[in-house]
Protein backbone atom coordinates (compact mmCIF):
# COMPACT_ATOMS: atom_id res chain seq x y z
CA UNK A 1 0.00 0.00 0.00
CA UNK A 2 1.34 3.89 -0.72
CA UNK A 3 -0.86 5.16 1.52
CA UNK A 4 1.29 8.60 0.95
CA UNK A 5 0.07 8.77 -3.10
CA UNK A 6 -1.42 11.32 -4.00
CA UNK A 7 -3.20 9.07 -7.32
CA UNK A 8 -5.61 6.30 -5.70
CA UNK A 9 -5.93 4.68 -9.13
CA UNK A 10 -3.32 4.63 -11.64
CA UNK A 11 -3.74 2.70 -15.12
CA UNK A 12 -0.60 1.56 -16.90
CA UNK A 13 -1.15 0.70 -20.67
CA UNK A 14 -4.46 -0.50 -20.08
CA UNK A 15 -5.74 -2.13 -22.94
CA UNK A 16 -9.34 -4.13 -23.17
CA UNK A 17 -10.97 -5.83 -26.12
CA UNK A 18 -14.84 -7.21 -25.87
CA UNK A 19 -14.35 -10.05 -28.41
CA UNK A 20 -12.42 -8.91 -31.02
CA UNK A 21 -13.50 -5.33 -30.66
CA UNK A 22 -10.64 -2.89 -28.83
CA UNK A 23 -12.93 -0.84 -26.29
CA UNK A 24 -9.79 0.29 -24.21
CA UNK A 25 -6.37 1.40 -26.23
CA UNK A 26 -2.82 2.13 -24.05
CA UNK A 27 -5.07 3.85 -21.60
CA UNK A 28 -2.79 5.74 -19.19
CA UNK A 29 -4.62 7.40 -16.35
CA UNK A 30 -3.86 8.68 -12.54
CA UNK A 31 -6.67 9.68 -10.85
CA UNK A 32 -6.24 12.00 -7.61
CA UNK A 33 -7.22 11.64 -4.29
CA UNK A 34 -10.68 12.77 -2.33
CA UNK A 35 -10.89 14.82 -5.62
CA UNK A 36 -13.77 15.05 -8.58
CA UNK A 37 -12.41 13.46 -11.70
CA UNK A 38 -14.80 13.33 -14.84
CA UNK A 39 -15.00 10.98 -18.32
CA UNK A 40 -16.24 12.66 -21.01
CA UNK A 41 -16.27 11.69 -24.03
CA UNK A 42 -18.80 10.68 -27.25
CA UNK A 43 -20.86 7.54 -26.99
CA UNK A 44 -19.14 4.46 -27.28
CA UNK A 45 -15.26 6.06 -26.42
CA UNK A 46 -14.61 3.66 -23.39
CA UNK A 47 -15.51 5.79 -20.79
CA UNK A 48 -17.82 3.60 -18.99
CA UNK A 49 -15.83 0.46 -19.85
CA UNK A 50 -12.81 2.27 -18.09
CA UNK A 51 -14.93 3.60 -15.03
CA UNK A 52 -16.24 -0.33 -14.95
CA UNK A 53 -12.45 -1.38 -15.10
CA UNK A 54 -11.67 0.05 -11.75
CA UNK A 55 -14.66 -2.29 -10.25
CA UNK A 56 -13.71 -5.26 -12.29
CA UNK A 57 -17.87 -5.81 -13.00
CA UNK A 58 -17.56 -5.50 -16.08
CA UNK A 59 -15.99 -9.23 -16.30
CA UNK A 60 -19.33 -10.79 -16.20
CA UNK A 61 -19.90 -10.39 -19.72
CA UNK A 62 -17.80 -13.41 -20.64
CA UNK A 63 -15.83 -12.36 -23.32
CA UNK A 64 -13.78 -9.53 -22.03
CA UNK A 65 -10.02 -9.41 -22.34
CA UNK A 66 -7.59 -6.78 -20.48
CA UNK A 67 -3.70 -6.57 -20.73
CA UNK A 68 -1.54 -3.78 -19.02
CA UNK A 69 -2.23 -2.34 -15.53
CA UNK A 70 -4.65 -1.26 -12.86
CA UNK A 71 -3.66 -0.03 -9.70
CA UNK A 72 -6.03 1.03 -6.96
CA UNK A 73 -4.38 2.16 -3.73
CA UNK A 74 -1.12 0.80 -5.13
CA UNK A 75 -2.22 -2.73 -5.74
CA UNK A 76 -2.58 -4.16 -9.08
CA UNK A 77 -5.96 -5.22 -9.78
CA UNK A 78 -5.34 -8.18 -11.95
CA UNK A 79 -2.67 -9.31 -9.64
CA UNK A 80 -4.52 -12.61 -8.63
CA UNK A 81 -3.98 -12.27 -5.11
CA UNK A 82 -5.76 -9.41 -4.97
CA UNK A 83 -9.03 -10.20 -3.48
CA UNK A 84 -11.89 -8.88 -6.26
CA UNK A 85 -14.42 -8.39 -2.48
CA UNK A 86 -11.39 -6.26 -0.50
CA UNK A 87 -11.22 -4.11 -3.81
CA UNK A 88 -15.22 -3.87 -4.27
CA UNK A 89 -15.42 -2.77 -0.70
CA UNK A 90 -12.79 -0.10 -1.36
CA UNK A 91 -14.54 1.30 -4.30
CA UNK A 92 -17.60 1.62 -4.60
CA UNK A 93 -20.02 1.99 -7.98
CA UNK A 94 -22.86 3.53 -8.58
CA UNK A 95 -25.39 2.27 -11.95
CA UNK A 96 -26.64 4.95 -14.58
CA UNK A 97 -30.40 3.43 -13.30
CA UNK A 98 -30.71 3.56 -9.61
CA UNK A 99 -30.89 0.27 -8.22
CA UNK A 100 -31.29 0.02 -4.88
CA UNK A 101 -32.08 -3.70 -3.76
CA UNK A 102 -35.59 -5.01 -3.71
CA UNK A 103 -35.33 -4.75 0.09
CA UNK A 104 -35.82 -1.81 3.07
CA UNK A 105 -34.37 1.00 2.95
CA UNK A 106 -32.36 -0.17 6.10
CA UNK A 107 -31.11 -3.20 4.59
CA UNK A 108 -29.97 -1.35 1.49
CA UNK A 109 -28.06 0.78 3.83
CA UNK A 110 -26.35 -2.16 5.88
CA UNK A 111 -26.41 -4.55 3.05
CA UNK A 112 -22.52 -4.07 2.43
CA UNK A 113 -21.96 -4.50 6.42
CA UNK A 114 -23.75 -7.57 5.98
CA UNK A 115 -21.79 -9.20 3.48
CA UNK A 116 -18.53 -7.88 4.33
CA UNK A 117 -18.16 -7.85 7.97
CA UNK A 118 -18.90 -10.84 10.60
CA UNK A 119 -21.95 -11.37 11.81
CA UNK A 120 -21.01 -11.04 15.55
CA UNK A 121 -19.87 -7.56 14.99
CA UNK A 122 -22.76 -6.37 13.15
CA UNK A 123 -24.80 -5.45 16.79
CA UNK A 124 -27.94 -3.61 16.48
CA UNK A 125 -27.10 0.15 17.68
CA UNK A 126 -23.51 0.04 15.28
CA UNK A 127 -26.54 -1.13 12.17
CA UNK A 128 -28.40 1.84 13.04
CA UNK A 129 -25.74 4.23 13.94
CA UNK A 130 -24.17 3.14 10.20
CA UNK A 131 -27.60 3.75 8.65
CA UNK A 132 -28.02 7.10 9.98
CA UNK A 133 -24.24 8.48 9.34
CA UNK A 134 -25.23 7.16 5.63
CA UNK A 135 -27.93 8.47 5.09
CA UNK A 136 -27.20 12.19 6.93
CA UNK A 137 -24.34 12.12 4.28
CA UNK A 138 -26.20 12.21 1.67
CA UNK A 139 -28.96 14.24 2.98
CA UNK A 140 -31.75 11.73 3.26
CA UNK A 141 -32.06 11.71 7.26
CA UNK A 142 -34.35 14.06 7.16
CA UNK A 143 -36.86 12.50 4.67
CA UNK A 144 -36.53 8.95 5.28
CA UNK A 145 -35.84 8.41 8.84
CA UNK A 146 -39.62 7.40 9.73
CA UNK A 147 -40.04 5.16 6.77
CA UNK A 148 -36.64 3.25 6.89
CA UNK A 149 -38.67 0.11 6.77
CA UNK A 150 -39.99 0.59 3.03
CA UNK A 151 -38.89 -1.06 0.58
CA UNK A 152 -36.05 0.83 -1.46
CA UNK A 153 -37.45 0.38 -4.85
CA UNK A 154 -40.73 2.50 -3.97
CA UNK A 155 -38.82 6.07 -3.41
CA UNK A 156 -38.73 8.82 -6.03
CA UNK A 157 -35.58 8.13 -8.62
CA UNK A 158 -33.65 11.14 -6.93
CA UNK A 159 -33.98 9.18 -3.33
CA UNK A 160 -33.14 5.86 -4.91
CA UNK A 161 -30.18 7.43 -6.91
CA UNK A 162 -28.66 9.06 -3.45
CA UNK A 163 -29.61 5.66 -1.56
CA UNK A 164 -27.47 3.78 -3.94
CA UNK A 165 -24.76 6.47 -2.96
CA UNK A 166 -25.39 6.05 0.66
CA UNK A 167 -25.02 2.24 0.60
CA UNK A 168 -21.35 2.82 -0.42
CA UNK A 169 -20.77 4.78 2.86
CA UNK A 170 -20.90 2.74 5.82
CA UNK A 171 -17.98 0.24 4.01
CA UNK A 172 -15.89 3.57 4.20
CA UNK A 173 -14.52 3.30 -0.15
CA UNK A 174 -11.66 5.10 -1.27
CA UNK A 175 -13.05 5.74 -4.31
CA UNK A 176 -17.05 6.13 -5.98
CA UNK A 177 -17.18 5.20 -9.37
CA UNK A 178 -20.31 7.18 -10.75
CA UNK A 179 -21.44 5.75 -14.21
CA UNK A 180 -23.96 8.82 -15.63
CA UNK A 181 -25.36 8.79 -12.03
CA UNK A 182 -27.87 11.95 -13.10
CA UNK A 183 -29.16 10.65 -16.63
CA UNK A 184 -31.97 9.06 -15.53
CA UNK A 185 -32.94 12.19 -13.11
CA UNK A 186 -34.86 15.08 -14.15
CA UNK A 187 -33.11 18.95 -13.45
CA UNK A 188 -34.19 18.89 -9.77
CA UNK A 189 -33.03 15.66 -8.85
CA UNK A 190 -29.63 16.36 -10.79
CA UNK A 191 -28.88 19.19 -9.22
CA UNK A 192 -29.76 17.85 -5.51
CA UNK A 193 -27.27 14.56 -6.99
CA UNK A 194 -24.21 17.29 -7.98
CA UNK A 195 -24.20 18.88 -4.87
CA UNK A 196 -24.01 15.53 -2.95
CA UNK A 197 -21.28 14.90 -5.25
CA UNK A 198 -19.53 18.01 -4.37
CA UNK A 199 -20.10 17.58 -0.44
CA UNK A 200 -18.35 14.02 -0.93
CA UNK A 201 -15.22 15.39 -2.51
CA UNK A 202 -12.67 15.25 0.04
CA UNK A 203 -13.15 12.50 1.64
CA UNK A 204 -13.90 10.40 -1.20
CA UNK A 205 -12.26 10.58 -4.74
CA UNK A 206 -15.33 10.76 -7.51
CA UNK A 207 -14.92 9.53 -11.18
CA UNK A 208 -18.05 10.28 -12.88
CA UNK A 209 -18.64 9.42 -16.87
CA UNK A 210 -20.58 12.35 -18.00
CA UNK A 211 -22.33 12.90 -21.11
CA UNK A 212 -23.46 16.33 -19.42
CA UNK A 213 -20.02 18.87 -20.59
CA UNK A 214 -21.72 21.53 -18.19
CA UNK A 215 -21.99 19.15 -15.17
CA UNK A 216 -18.84 17.68 -15.70
CA UNK A 217 -17.70 21.11 -15.63
CA UNK A 218 -19.93 22.24 -12.85
CA UNK A 219 -18.50 19.86 -10.53
CA UNK A 220 -15.44 17.86 -11.39
CA UNK A 221 -11.51 19.68 -10.59
CA UNK A 222 -10.14 17.44 -13.63
CA UNK A 223 -11.32 15.92 -16.64
CA UNK A 224 -10.61 13.12 -18.94
CA UNK A 225 -11.61 13.35 -22.49
CA UNK A 226 -11.91 9.94 -24.56
CA UNK A 227 -12.30 9.07 -27.77
CA UNK A 228 -12.33 5.82 -29.91
CA UNK A 229 -10.80 4.12 -26.72
CA UNK A 230 -8.00 6.26 -26.65
CA UNK A 231 -7.44 9.10 -23.80
CA UNK A 232 -6.82 11.78 -25.53
CA UNK A 233 -6.57 14.66 -22.26
CA UNK A 234 -6.48 14.62 -18.82
CA UNK A 235 -6.13 18.09 -17.13
CA UNK A 236 -7.82 20.13 -14.84
CA UNK A 237 -11.62 20.84 -15.52
CA UNK A 238 -10.85 25.08 -16.16
CA UNK A 239 -7.87 24.17 -18.38
CA UNK A 240 -9.65 21.66 -20.26
CA UNK A 241 -12.67 23.74 -21.25
CA UNK A 242 -10.87 26.68 -21.63
CA UNK A 243 -6.97 25.55 -23.01
CA UNK A 244 -8.01 22.43 -24.99
CA UNK A 245 -4.10 21.28 -25.81
CA UNK A 246 -5.47 18.62 -28.22
CA UNK A 247 -7.48 20.17 -31.29
CA UNK A 248 -10.21 17.09 -30.97
CA UNK A 249 -10.55 18.19 -27.14
CA UNK A 250 -11.50 21.38 -28.66
CA UNK A 251 -13.59 19.99 -31.33
CA UNK A 252 -15.55 17.73 -28.91
CA UNK A 253 -16.16 20.54 -26.38
CA UNK A 254 -17.33 22.98 -29.11
CA UNK A 255 -19.89 20.82 -29.97
CA UNK A 256 -18.65 20.19 -33.84
CA UNK A 257 -19.11 16.08 -33.04
CA UNK A 258 -21.11 14.07 -30.04
CA UNK B 1 -65.79 -12.61 -54.74
CA UNK B 2 -62.59 -13.53 -53.42
CA UNK B 3 -62.42 -10.47 -50.90
CA UNK B 4 -65.93 -11.86 -49.57
CA UNK B 5 -64.32 -15.40 -49.31
CA UNK B 6 -60.98 -13.75 -47.50
CA UNK B 7 -63.28 -11.58 -44.96
CA UNK B 8 -65.27 -15.38 -44.31
CA UNK B 9 -62.15 -16.86 -43.77
CA UNK B 10 -60.70 -13.97 -41.74
CA UNK B 11 -63.65 -14.59 -39.52
CA UNK B 12 -64.02 -18.17 -39.10
CA UNK B 13 -60.49 -18.35 -38.04
CA UNK B 14 -61.42 -15.91 -35.31
CA UNK B 15 -64.29 -17.62 -34.33
CA UNK B 16 -62.29 -20.56 -34.01
CA UNK B 17 -59.33 -19.32 -32.01
CA UNK B 18 -61.96 -17.63 -29.68
CA UNK B 19 -63.40 -21.02 -29.26
CA UNK B 20 -59.70 -22.51 -28.20
CA UNK B 21 -59.36 -19.90 -26.16
CA UNK B 22 -62.75 -20.15 -24.21
CA UNK B 23 -62.63 -24.25 -24.46
CA UNK B 24 -59.79 -24.41 -21.44
CA UNK B 25 -62.36 -22.82 -19.09
CA UNK B 26 -65.38 -25.09 -20.53
CA UNK B 27 -63.54 -28.33 -19.51
CA UNK B 28 -62.32 -26.98 -16.18
CA UNK B 29 -66.10 -26.49 -15.75
CA UNK B 30 -67.03 -29.70 -17.45
CA UNK B 31 -65.12 -31.89 -15.68
CA UNK B 32 -65.76 -30.41 -12.05
CA UNK B 33 -69.93 -30.21 -13.04
CA UNK B 34 -69.34 -34.24 -14.30
CA UNK B 35 -67.57 -35.14 -11.20
CA UNK B 36 -70.06 -33.61 -8.95
CA UNK B 37 -73.23 -34.63 -10.27
CA UNK B 38 -71.96 -38.21 -10.33
CA UNK B 39 -70.97 -37.99 -6.50
CA UNK B 40 -73.80 -35.56 -5.97
CA UNK B 41 -76.66 -37.98 -5.07
CA UNK B 42 -74.83 -39.50 -1.91
CA UNK B 43 -73.07 -36.44 -0.89
CA UNK B 44 -76.28 -34.80 0.06
CA UNK B 45 -78.45 -37.60 1.04
CA UNK B 46 -76.25 -40.46 2.74
CA UNK B 47 -72.68 -39.54 3.16
CA UNK B 48 -72.09 -39.17 7.04
CA UNK B 49 -69.68 -36.64 6.55
CA UNK B 50 -68.22 -36.88 10.03
CA UNK B 51 -67.34 -40.01 9.58
CA UNK B 52 -66.08 -39.46 5.84
CA UNK B 53 -63.39 -36.85 7.19
CA UNK B 54 -62.57 -38.59 10.65
CA UNK B 55 -62.49 -42.17 10.43
CA UNK B 56 -59.57 -44.45 9.26
CA UNK B 57 -62.01 -47.16 8.44
CA UNK B 58 -62.33 -47.55 4.97
CA UNK B 59 -64.31 -50.79 4.24
CA UNK B 60 -66.48 -49.94 1.31
CA UNK B 61 -67.29 -53.41 0.25
CA UNK B 62 -67.75 -54.92 3.80
CA UNK B 63 -70.50 -57.11 3.75
CA UNK B 64 -71.99 -56.28 6.84
CA UNK B 65 -70.53 -52.86 8.03
CA UNK B 66 -69.87 -50.76 5.06
CA UNK B 67 -67.46 -47.49 6.13
CA UNK B 68 -66.76 -44.90 4.19
CA UNK B 69 -63.48 -43.09 6.24
CA UNK B 70 -60.85 -41.34 4.60
CA UNK B 71 -58.89 -39.86 7.11
CA UNK B 72 -56.05 -42.90 6.63
CA UNK B 73 -55.87 -41.88 2.79
CA UNK B 74 -55.97 -38.47 3.46
CA UNK B 75 -53.00 -38.82 5.83
CA UNK B 76 -51.55 -41.23 3.26
CA UNK B 77 -51.53 -38.38 0.27
CA UNK B 78 -51.16 -35.73 2.67
CA UNK B 79 -47.35 -37.70 4.24
CA UNK B 80 -46.53 -38.78 0.36
CA UNK B 81 -46.53 -35.17 -0.92
CA UNK B 82 -45.33 -33.73 2.40
CA UNK B 83 -42.09 -36.44 2.10
CA UNK B 84 -41.69 -35.97 -1.68
CA UNK B 85 -41.61 -31.98 -0.90
CA UNK B 86 -39.01 -32.26 1.98
CA UNK B 87 -36.90 -33.73 -1.23
CA UNK B 88 -37.70 -32.29 -3.63
CA UNK B 89 -38.12 -28.44 -2.62
CA UNK B 90 -33.60 -28.36 -1.56
CA UNK B 91 -33.20 -30.10 -4.88
CA UNK B 92 -35.09 -28.82 -7.25
CA UNK B 93 -34.57 -24.91 -5.89
CA UNK B 94 -31.02 -25.90 -5.73
CA UNK B 95 -30.87 -26.69 -9.37
CA UNK B 96 -33.20 -23.99 -10.26
CA UNK B 97 -30.15 -21.49 -8.69
CA UNK B 98 -27.33 -23.38 -9.96
CA UNK B 99 -29.06 -23.21 -13.92
CA UNK B 100 -30.34 -19.60 -13.07
CA UNK B 101 -26.68 -18.25 -11.32
CA UNK B 102 -23.62 -20.29 -11.39
CA UNK B 103 -23.33 -21.89 -14.32
CA UNK B 104 -22.02 -21.46 -18.15
CA UNK B 105 -24.65 -21.29 -20.81
CA UNK B 106 -23.59 -24.85 -22.65
CA UNK B 107 -24.14 -26.23 -19.50
CA UNK B 108 -27.46 -24.46 -18.98
CA UNK B 109 -28.79 -25.21 -22.23
CA UNK B 110 -27.74 -28.82 -21.39
CA UNK B 111 -29.24 -29.13 -17.93
CA UNK B 112 -32.75 -27.53 -19.42
CA UNK B 113 -33.11 -30.30 -22.10
CA UNK B 114 -32.42 -33.21 -19.83
CA UNK B 115 -34.78 -31.86 -17.06
CA UNK B 116 -37.38 -31.01 -19.81
CA UNK B 117 -37.01 -34.83 -20.70
CA UNK B 118 -37.75 -36.05 -17.48
CA UNK B 119 -40.15 -34.03 -16.58
CA UNK B 120 -41.47 -36.00 -20.28
CA UNK B 121 -41.28 -39.57 -18.57
CA UNK B 122 -44.36 -41.17 -17.93
CA UNK B 123 -45.96 -41.71 -14.91
CA UNK B 124 -46.32 -45.42 -14.89
CA UNK B 125 -43.01 -45.56 -15.85
CA UNK B 126 -41.70 -43.59 -12.53
CA UNK B 127 -44.23 -46.13 -11.49
CA UNK B 128 -42.26 -49.09 -13.02
CA UNK B 129 -38.86 -47.68 -11.14
CA UNK B 130 -40.43 -47.50 -7.79
CA UNK B 131 -41.82 -50.98 -8.21
CA UNK B 132 -39.16 -52.52 -9.32
CA UNK B 133 -35.38 -50.69 -8.87
CA UNK B 134 -36.71 -48.78 -5.32
CA UNK B 135 -38.54 -51.20 -3.84
CA UNK B 136 -35.47 -53.69 -4.18
CA UNK B 137 -33.04 -51.32 -2.79
CA UNK B 138 -35.25 -50.42 -0.07
CA UNK B 139 -35.27 -53.84 1.18
CA UNK B 140 -31.78 -54.22 0.98
CA UNK B 141 -30.96 -51.05 2.66
CA UNK B 142 -33.45 -51.03 5.32
CA UNK B 143 -33.54 -55.01 5.86
CA UNK B 144 -37.62 -54.56 5.43
CA UNK B 145 -39.67 -57.39 4.36
CA UNK B 146 -41.30 -55.03 1.86
CA UNK B 147 -40.06 -51.91 -0.21
CA UNK B 148 -43.38 -50.61 -1.10
CA UNK B 149 -43.61 -48.16 1.50
CA UNK B 150 -44.33 -44.34 2.17
CA UNK B 151 -40.16 -43.42 1.40
CA UNK B 152 -40.43 -45.19 -1.84
CA UNK B 153 -43.71 -43.13 -3.26
CA UNK B 154 -41.93 -39.88 -1.71
CA UNK B 155 -39.42 -40.74 -3.18
CA UNK B 156 -40.59 -41.53 -6.65
CA UNK B 157 -43.19 -38.53 -6.44
CA UNK B 158 -39.93 -35.93 -5.34
CA UNK B 159 -38.29 -37.17 -8.81
CA UNK B 160 -41.70 -36.51 -10.65
CA UNK B 161 -42.02 -32.77 -8.63
CA UNK B 162 -38.49 -31.39 -9.34
CA UNK B 163 -38.52 -31.21 -12.84
CA UNK B 164 -41.26 -28.36 -12.40
CA UNK B 165 -40.13 -26.59 -9.47
CA UNK B 166 -36.45 -26.38 -11.54
CA UNK B 167 -38.61 -24.73 -14.40
CA UNK B 168 -40.77 -22.70 -12.68
CA UNK B 169 -37.90 -21.37 -10.23
CA UNK B 170 -35.57 -20.95 -12.94
CA UNK B 171 -37.99 -18.69 -14.37
CA UNK B 172 -38.72 -16.79 -11.61
CA UNK B 173 -34.84 -16.16 -10.86
CA UNK B 174 -34.45 -14.73 -14.23
CA UNK B 175 -36.93 -12.38 -14.07
CA UNK B 176 -35.36 -10.99 -11.65
CA UNK B 177 -33.80 -7.22 -13.32
CA UNK B 178 -29.29 -7.75 -14.18
CA UNK B 179 -29.17 -4.52 -12.26
CA UNK B 180 -29.97 -6.20 -9.28
CA UNK B 181 -26.83 -8.56 -9.31
CA UNK B 182 -24.94 -6.13 -10.39
CA UNK B 183 -25.44 -3.62 -7.48
CA UNK B 184 -24.87 -6.83 -5.13
CA UNK B 185 -21.54 -7.68 -7.18
CA UNK B 186 -20.35 -4.21 -7.29
CA UNK B 187 -20.32 -4.16 -3.87
CA UNK B 188 -18.46 -7.15 -3.08
CA UNK B 189 -20.88 -9.55 -2.36
CA UNK B 190 -19.98 -13.50 -3.58
CA UNK B 191 -22.42 -15.10 -5.74
CA UNK B 192 -23.96 -17.30 -2.37
CA UNK B 193 -24.32 -13.79 -0.95
CA UNK B 194 -26.10 -12.37 -3.92
CA UNK B 195 -28.38 -15.73 -3.87
CA UNK B 196 -29.36 -15.25 -0.46
CA UNK B 197 -29.61 -11.98 -0.06
CA UNK B 198 -30.69 -10.56 -3.22
CA UNK B 199 -32.34 -12.84 -5.16
CA UNK B 200 -34.65 -15.04 -2.52
CA UNK B 201 -36.17 -11.67 -1.37
CA UNK B 202 -36.60 -11.01 -4.79
CA UNK B 203 -38.41 -13.90 -6.30
CA UNK B 204 -39.49 -15.51 -3.61
CA UNK B 205 -43.10 -15.43 -4.97
CA UNK B 206 -42.16 -16.87 -7.44
CA UNK B 207 -39.70 -19.19 -6.12
CA UNK B 208 -42.66 -20.20 -3.33
CA UNK B 209 -44.83 -20.78 -6.65
CA UNK B 210 -42.76 -23.41 -7.97
CA UNK B 211 -43.26 -25.00 -4.55
CA UNK B 212 -46.72 -24.96 -4.61
CA UNK B 213 -46.74 -26.30 -8.29
CA UNK B 214 -44.36 -29.13 -7.06
CA UNK B 215 -47.12 -29.62 -4.28
CA UNK B 216 -50.28 -29.89 -6.83
CA UNK B 217 -48.10 -32.26 -9.18
CA UNK B 218 -47.33 -34.35 -5.92
CA UNK B 219 -50.94 -34.44 -4.83
CA UNK B 220 -52.63 -35.25 -8.02
CA UNK B 221 -49.88 -37.79 -9.11
CA UNK B 222 -52.08 -41.30 -9.34
CA UNK B 223 -50.53 -44.38 -11.45
CA UNK B 224 -46.45 -43.77 -9.73
CA UNK B 225 -47.59 -43.76 -5.88
CA UNK B 226 -50.35 -46.50 -6.96
CA UNK B 227 -47.89 -48.87 -7.54
CA UNK B 228 -44.90 -47.47 -5.50
CA UNK B 229 -46.37 -47.16 -1.75
CA UNK B 230 -47.89 -50.65 -1.11
CA UNK B 231 -51.95 -49.50 -0.97
CA UNK B 232 -52.28 -50.22 2.42
CA UNK B 233 -55.11 -48.15 3.99
CA UNK B 234 -53.50 -46.86 7.20
CA UNK B 235 -52.07 -43.39 8.87
CA UNK B 236 -48.68 -44.25 8.64
CA UNK B 237 -46.14 -43.97 11.60
CA UNK B 238 -42.97 -44.43 9.83
CA UNK B 239 -41.34 -43.92 6.69
CA UNK B 240 -41.54 -48.02 6.00
CA UNK B 241 -45.58 -48.30 6.51
CA UNK B 242 -47.05 -48.71 3.34
CA UNK B 243 -50.09 -46.09 2.29
CA UNK B 244 -52.76 -45.64 0.41
CA UNK B 245 -53.35 -42.30 -1.45
CA UNK B 246 -57.05 -40.61 -2.09
CA UNK B 247 -55.84 -40.82 -6.16
CA UNK B 248 -54.71 -44.24 -5.68
CA UNK B 249 -57.94 -45.12 -4.22
CA UNK B 250 -59.97 -44.06 -6.95
CA UNK B 251 -57.80 -45.41 -9.84
CA UNK B 252 -57.59 -48.79 -7.82
CA UNK B 253 -61.69 -49.31 -7.09
CA UNK B 254 -63.63 -47.07 -9.74
CA UNK B 255 -63.45 -50.28 -11.91
CA UNK B 256 -64.76 -52.20 -9.53
CA UNK B 257 -67.65 -50.16 -8.08
CA UNK B 258 -71.12 -50.97 -9.60
CA UNK B 259 -71.93 -47.76 -11.11
CA UNK B 260 -74.08 -44.98 -9.27
CA UNK B 261 -73.80 -47.75 -6.07
CA UNK B 262 -73.01 -45.87 -2.85
CA UNK B 263 -69.12 -46.65 -3.34
CA UNK B 264 -69.16 -45.88 -6.82
CA UNK B 265 -69.94 -42.10 -5.89
CA UNK B 266 -68.13 -41.90 -2.57
CA UNK B 267 -64.97 -42.31 -4.99
CA UNK B 268 -66.21 -39.85 -6.87
CA UNK B 269 -66.61 -37.34 -3.79
CA UNK B 270 -63.34 -38.21 -3.05
CA UNK B 271 -62.55 -36.97 -6.33
CA UNK B 272 -64.40 -33.48 -5.47
CA UNK B 273 -62.05 -33.35 -2.48
CA UNK B 274 -58.61 -34.16 -4.67
CA UNK B 275 -59.86 -31.32 -7.44
CA UNK B 276 -60.68 -28.85 -4.59
CA UNK B 277 -57.04 -29.74 -2.91
CA UNK B 278 -55.66 -29.31 -6.16
CA UNK B 279 -57.48 -26.45 -7.50
CA UNK B 280 -56.56 -24.47 -4.11
CA UNK B 281 -52.76 -25.21 -4.10
CA UNK B 282 -52.80 -23.94 -8.05
CA UNK B 283 -54.72 -20.87 -7.27
CA UNK B 284 -52.76 -20.02 -4.42
CA UNK B 285 -49.90 -20.50 -6.82
CA UNK B 286 -51.37 -18.80 -9.89
CA UNK B 287 -51.82 -15.75 -7.83
CA UNK B 288 -48.29 -15.63 -6.29
CA UNK B 289 -46.89 -15.57 -9.59
CA UNK B 290 -49.19 -12.69 -10.94
CA UNK B 291 -48.13 -10.78 -7.27
CA UNK B 292 -44.72 -10.66 -8.78
CA UNK B 293 -45.74 -9.95 -12.00
CA UNK B 294 -47.23 -6.65 -10.64
CA UNK B 295 -44.61 -5.51 -8.56
CA UNK B 296 -41.74 -5.82 -11.46
CA UNK B 297 -44.31 -3.54 -14.00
Amino acid sequence: MTESSEYCIETLDLNLWYGSFQALKHINARIRRGRITSLIGPSGCGKTTLLRCFNRVNERYGNVRTTGDVRVLGQNLYDPQVSLVELRKAVGLVFQRPNPLPISIYENVVFGLRIHRDRSELKRARLDQAVEEALRSVDLWDSLKDRLRDRATGLQLEQQQKLCIARLLPLKPEVILMDEPCSALDTDATRGVEELMVSLAGRYALVVVTHNMAQARRVSDECIFMLMGELVEHSRTEDLFVNPKDPRTAEYIEGRYG
Amino acid sequence: MRRFLNRWMEHGIETLIRLCGISAVLFVFGIFYFVFREGAGYLFNGLNLKEFFFSIAWHPTSVTHVRYGILALLAGTFSVTVLAMVLAVPFGLGAAIFISEFCNPRVRELLKIVIELLAAIPSVVWGFIGLTIMNSLIIRWFNTPIGLTLLNGGLILALMSVPIIVSIGEDALKAVPDSYREAALAMGATRWQLVYRVLFPAARNGLLAAVLLGVGRAVGETMAVLMATGHSVRIPTSLLDPVRTLTATIAAELGEAPVRSDHYQVLFIIGIVLFTITFCVNLTADLMVRGIRKRQA
